[in-house]
């Protein structure tokens, strides 16, 4: 080889990032959960054999992600690498030891060269339901949000664990999706570590250690330096949020430290007495997003990139919520924690940072009611659509309307969700005015309107945020509007919770705007009036 | 083939290629593309190949014509001011897209502007429900309400998509009946008719991107029927479609969505049939540019069709950042790494290259015109890949030292390596990316390219060819006869055919063979008067059908072949399980099957090169042979034999290293390679020789 060997191993360093995108593809493709399949509401990773993520998914949401970071480390310590056998896949749903909350499963994968495991796949799914009482945030205690599987084997040396599976069967409403989606999680990991072993003999490596230290070194010092341009100090920024029963307070000190970043939320709310805790290492994911998105964002996500941020967080809080909490919507909450990061940082790059968006994304269950399916000689449906607000107006241009920030999820099309249900949605499009004003406006939010067509009552499970707390401006920038949940024929809902709706009965949701930047008379008169001219915006 | 002397130009971003098959000799030309009105360039090419073969219009018996201009159109929002009639309430489904992000680390991406705007999207009071029943009837006086819009806005295309066309779409045939009641002359684009498939983003973006394109295709589909008449053409034309087969000036006017990928399905159908023609079971084929390099998997002589293309990809040619269009494709994967993309060091210390290239102007450094970007070319050139006084049929003089300039002041001296590492750094990086791209591809499809022999054309591909051998661990790579113009020689071979679709949502469970007989009867109709049209005499036809199928829950369908006239519910099954375990290994035991569109292509044969005898004539002078050159590898520095392609005898092996050269390209020969001529068919045949 005359060429030097850095070149050589970033070809191998390219390659994993693209195995990786096949593995996540592969999952996306034979998913059944919908919000898998057509949303994309999934991870997939390779890390070390020391549990460090080498290289991730772009395909995938980043409260996964960086969860499934941390959580491998855990099934380390539940079965140390010199027990693994070839053949073995291990899983959890563990809240506390993976990804927040029991739908998601996190399946892990040793992958074997010559004998010895050379590295560990590991890919995270949300199953569509997990038993209890359904998604949503009603639990009081994780014990009623489902059925939950500590660390243990899927697969034993290539043998499926039949118990296993025949005890989820039995504690899920929809056991063909959760077993499909094992199976699923199953194969995508096995395509990754084909690949890898493919790779190795091509590059004749027996491991991954040298790989590993250029990879994990190289994206480390790269993000030192990217922090180190950064005016050291301590900023602050607080918001305020929905909740479930009473506000929370997000209250957060991001604290630039030479080529460091710690994050503290302490004096944050205390635990919720419903499902909108989150367990610290779902609120670690998003707060390092919060960074990762805008600082050093051309780095490639990984265990490296990751390690100068440090997310200090005190148990109790909302935002380390400790066992037995309830946390099954705690995306509700852990999808706010960016824009609190953004806040700080908007401070040290308020040329760079955007505003308060949406965030949360509103991602209803809809679902017959069994009762009133039998009266009414209606259908047995769930369906788990999702919608998007706008994001925060950038300081150079426009929010993007209706668009996912910060999950990486996509919408569900209304062609498919009337087809695999009985609803029908009457409308479905941008909500004029609903984005906040200023020089760069917010991103407009939506109007769904959603009918049964037997006119039969269903069910509906509501998990979504700023429905009393908008996505708030900024540099005189105007807050963009807040959501709403509303039968047309005049009863208003709250935020949160299971409601009923009565038969022939008309469901409007508004998704928020985004917060706009700027004043808004500083907008330019071309864009005022292409504004109007969309009617996005009324006349005055 | 015999005895057609046939026509085949294949227009693209920077040149356009006009090949002239004529008693199985090749005639090729590349002329520049001119933007203002293409024909022009294709009339100078025409004429150029006419004066140099001695022949006239009328001896030719077939003009075959591919273009990217559609595409271009869309990319630059050159298109039609176009309106959409879409169903009241959801008139924003063009631009909410799918709601996400295509990149998630970059809070500044924009997602793709629409190519109808807001206030050109226009609501229509009517509903059809999921299984086709009208759920609110059509509000004509609406409808007459958008006409005067329509009117007033001077609109010149009219898209009209509601939701669940594909299902029931009278709604969308009465305003089209309403709307040429009082605009007789303006086109129409029906969702029902353009892309019947169940997804409303996709079924609407790809009728609004028909839509936007159609006045100007037809316009230019005109305007070159009539210069061509003016030659005295006498011939029919036909259309290179993105599926790969050709089709009717009238069809093509009618759907020019279908021509966007045009080029490349050339390129695919010429591969096809080298494949048959050497009996190459597996083959990669390898088309790389000025721009892109495209690499597509088949087997048996044949490509993966699919119906998912991509438009407009901005964001560094990154998946979603275009607009979807739902058409019959060839299959394959399409990056940023041509002779002009630029090679760069991002923060990390990696060399990056493309997807942004130096385009023809100011183009790589070594042509002298300017550029101070290092380019892949400029690797190239560098590494003795080319010859400096003898590219492009020694029409342009290479400027090594600009080359060398532009490699170490942007990657060499950053990096701190020598100049030769840094040209190989940047050669091995986009040979890996080309790689990692044809893998990761073909693990998408569930193959492999292990084991396949690769075939190389379009102008920088042969010049890599080698590398790639060397890196995927293949023995064997083909170099076609005209490979700098492999995409228009492809339209010659191209069959006539035409792809319809249905979506009819149906369980396996509940089989209606009834039905099913009569969806494919439907399709049969439609596909059969297509491919009649563009016939000039009877021909055999074969039938392709597929089922979009998926267990009953996924959200993604695997696409599963059926012998159209022999459908049966155990057979579609069975070939759906079969199709399942080849992508994704395991089956779900005890899960349900479903089926959730239908398609079924319509196709002449793919013609075979019959004994294509001393074609050889390309018309430039090539160099004396048997010079030496300076050529650097991966292995080290070698003394390189320098021998034209038309003096290649076909009983002697030349061994690397060495380059071979021919008018639009090289071919690198590497150290413990071989290259001969193969016969009848004066294709490259570069080998690794045995050790």
């Amino acid at each position: 080889m005359s060429l030097v060997g850095n070149i050589e191993r970033q070809l191998v360093w390219d390659r994993l990032l693209a195995i990786v995108e096949d593995q996540a593809q592969t999952l996306m493709r034979t998913a059944f959960s919908p919000v898998v399949r057509e949303a994309g509401d999934l991870s997939a990773g390779v890390f070390s054999t020391k549990g460090e993520m080498l290289a991730q998914a772009i395909t995938g949401t980043p409260g996964h992600v960086n969860a499934m970071a941390r959580s491998v480390p855990n099934f380390l310590a539940e079965v140390p690498i010199s027990k693994m056998k070839e053949g073995d896949v291990l899983l959890t749903n563990d809240p506390w030891l993976a990804t927040g909350h029991l739908n998601d499963f996190t399946l892990v994968t040793p992958t074997f060269l010559n004998g010895e495991v050379v590295a560990l796949f590991a890919s995270t799914s949300h199953i569509a339901d997990v038993g209890g009482r359904g998604f949503g945030p009603d639990a009081n205690e994780v014990y009623e949000e489902g059925i939950q599987i500590p660390i243990t084997y899927l697969f034993k040396q290539g043998q499926v664990q039949s118990e296993l599976l025949r005890l989820i069967r039995a504690n899920v409403r929809d056991p063909v999706v959760a077993e499909g989606d094992l199976y699923s999680l199953t194969a995508c990991n096995n395509v990754g570590a084909e690949k890898l072993i493919d790779t190795m003999n091509e590059f004749q490596l027996n491991d991954l250690s040298n790989i590993s230290d250029m990879i994990l070194n190289t994206s480390r010092v790269a993000m030192h330096q990217e922090i180190q341009k950064l005016q050291d100090g301590t900023y602050r920024y607080d918001m305020t949020v929905d909740g479930y029963d009473q506000p929370v307070q997000v209250v957060c000190a991001l604290t630039i430290i030479g080529d460091r970043i710690v994050i503290d939320f302490t004096g944050t709310s205390g635990v919720s007495r419903y499902g909108i805790n989150v367990p610290l290492p779902y609120c670690e994911a998003y707060a390092s997003f919060g960074v990762r998105c805008l600082i050093g964002n051309d780095i490639p996500n990984n265990a490296g990139s990751l390690a100068p941020i440090e997310v200090v967080a005190p148990a109790g809080c909302i935002l380390n919520a400790e066992p037995p909490c309830a946390v099954s919507a705690r995306h509700t909450l852990g999808q706010m924690l960016p824009d609190v990061v953004i806040g700080c940082l908007s401070q040290v790059l308020p040329d760079e940072v955007p505003c308060e968006g949406a965030s949360c994304i509103w991602n209803p269950v809809l679902m017959s009611d069994s009762t009133a399916s039998m009266n009414f000689n209606a259908p047995e449906f769930v369906i788990n659509p999702i919608f998007n607000g706008g994001t925060g107006a950038r300081v150079h241009k426009d929010g993007l309307s209706t668009t996912a920030f910060p999950s990486g999820v996509r919408t569900t099309s209304t062609e498919v969700n009337e087809i695999t249900s009985p609803l029908v949605f009457l409308r479905r499009e941008y909500l004029k005015d609903s984005g906040g004003a200023g020089k760069h406006r917010g991103g407009l939010g939506q109007i769904i309107e959603i009918a049964h067509t037997h006119k039969a009552p269903f069910v509906l499970s509501k998990m979504f945020e700023r429905v009393q707390h908008p996505a708030r401006g900024r540099s005189g920038g105007l807050d963009g509007a807040v959501g709403r949940v509303y039968l047309k024929e005049g009863e208003e809902y709250s935020g949160k919770g299971k409601e009923w709706i009565p038969a022939g009965a008309t469901l409007v949701f508004e998704t928020p705007g985004g917060g706009g930047w700027g004043d808004p008379t500083s907008r330019t008169e071309s864009m005022i009036r292409a504004d109007v001219e969309s009617d996005l915006v009324s006349q005055d | 083939m015999k005895g057609k002397n046939a026509l085949a130009v294949d227009i693209g971003g920077t040149f356009t290629d006009v090949v002239l098959q004529l008693n199985q000799r090749l005639h090729a030309t590349k002329v520049l593309t001119t933007r203002d009105d293409p024909s022009e360039a294709v009339i100078a090419g025409i004429q150029q190949l006419f004066k140099e073969s001695g022949v006239s219009a009328e001896h030719i018996s077939l003009v075959l014509h591919g273009t990217t201009l559609a595409t271009n159109a869309i990319i630059e929002r050159r298109g039609a001011k176009t309106a959409l009639l879409t169903t009241a309430g959801h008139r924003d489904i063009l631009e909410m897209a799918f709601e996400n992000r295509f990149e998630q680390y970059d809070v500044n991406i924009e997602r793709p502007t629409p190519l109808v705007p807001r206030k050109l999207r226009i609501p229509i009071a009517e509903r059809v429900t999921a299984n086709g029943d009208i759920l609110v009837p059509l509000d004509e006086s609406s409808v007459q309400q958008s006409i005067d819009l329509l009117l007033e806005e001077e609109v010149e295309s009219v898209a009209i998509g509601f939701l669940h066309a594909y299902r029931n779409g009278d709604h969308e045939a009465r305003v089209a009946d309403l709307v040429r009641d009082r605009m007789n002359s303006v086109p129409l684009s029906l969702s029902s008719d353009v892309c019947p498939e169940i997804r409303e983003y996709e079924r609407l973006s790809t009728t609004c991107a028909n839509a936007y394109v159609l006045p100007l295709m037809s316009k230019y589909l005109l305007s070159l029927q009539e210069k061509l008449n003016a030659l005295d053409f006498r011939c029919p034309y036909l259309m290179m479609t993105s599926g790969g087969g050709l089709t009717s000036l009238e069809t093509a006017a009618k759907y020019p969505i279908r021509l966007v990928e045009s080029g490349p399905a050339g390129g695919a159908i010429l591969a096809c049939v080298i494949a048959r023609e050497l009996a190459l079971d597996q083959v990669l084929s390898f088309d790389m540019g000025g721009t892109t390099a495209k690499l597509c998997l088949l087997d048996q002589g044949k490509t993966i069709l699919s119906r998912a293309f991509e438009v407009d990809r901005t964001y560094r040619f990154k998946k979603g950042s275009g607009l979807p269009v739902r058409i019959p494709v060839i299959e394959m994967v399409e990056i940023g790494a041509g002779g002009g993309s630029i090679a760069q060091v991002d923060k990390l210390g990696r060399i990056q290259i493309g997807p942004e290239s130096a385009g023809s102007t100011p183009g790589p450094a070594c042509y002298g015109s300017g550029g101070t970007e290092p380019t892949v070319t400029d690797a190239d050139c560098v590494l003795g890949r080319l010859d400096p006084n003898n590219f492009a049929g020694g029409q342009l003089q290479l400027d090594t030292p600009a080359a060398t300039q532009a490699i170490s002041t942007k990657v060499g001296n950053p990096l701190e390596l020598s100049l030769k590492d840094t040209a190989l750094g940047i050669s091995e990086i986009v040979d890996e990316n080309m790689t990692a791209a044809a893998q990761s591809h073909a693990t998408e499809w569930g193959k492999s390219v292990h084991n396949r022999t690769l075939i190389a054309f379009g102008g920088a591909a042969p010049l890599h060819a080698a590398r790639m051998l060397e890196k995927m661990n293949l023995a064997r790579v083909i170099i076609p006869e005209g490979a700098g113009v492999g995409s228009a020689i492809g339209f010659i071979f191209a069959p006539i055919s035409y792809e319809v679709v249905r979506s009819r949502h149906l369980l396996l469970s509940e089989f209606d063979e009834k039905l099913v007989n009569e969806i494919i009867q439907d399709m049969r109709e439609e596909a059969n008067a297509v491919v009649a049209s563009a016939l000039q005499f009877s021909e055999e036809v074969t039938e392709t059908a597929t089922a979009f199928m998926r267990y009953v829950g996924q959200g993604h369908e695997v696409t599963v072949s059926f012998g159209a006239d022999s459908i049966n519910r155990q057979l579609l099954q069975q070939n759906f399980e079969n199709t399942y375990t080849e992508l994704y290994g395991k089956l779900i035991p005890g899960a349900e099957i479903e089926v959730m569109s239908w398609t079924l292509n319509v196709s002449t044969k793919t013609q075979g090169i019959e004994s294509v005898e001393d074609s050889g004539h390309d018309s430039a002078s090539v160099n004396e042979s048997l010079k030496i050159h300076e050529l650097v590898d991966i292995h080290g520095t070698h003394k390189a034999t320098v021998v034209g392609r038309e003096t290649l005898s076909p009983d002697t092996a030349v061994e690397g290293p060495a380059l071979i050269t021919e008018k639009h390209t090289t071919t690198v020969v590497p150290l413990g390679y071989q290259v001969r001529k193969l016969i009848p068919s004066n294709h490259l045949s570069l080998e690794r020789m045995s050790t």
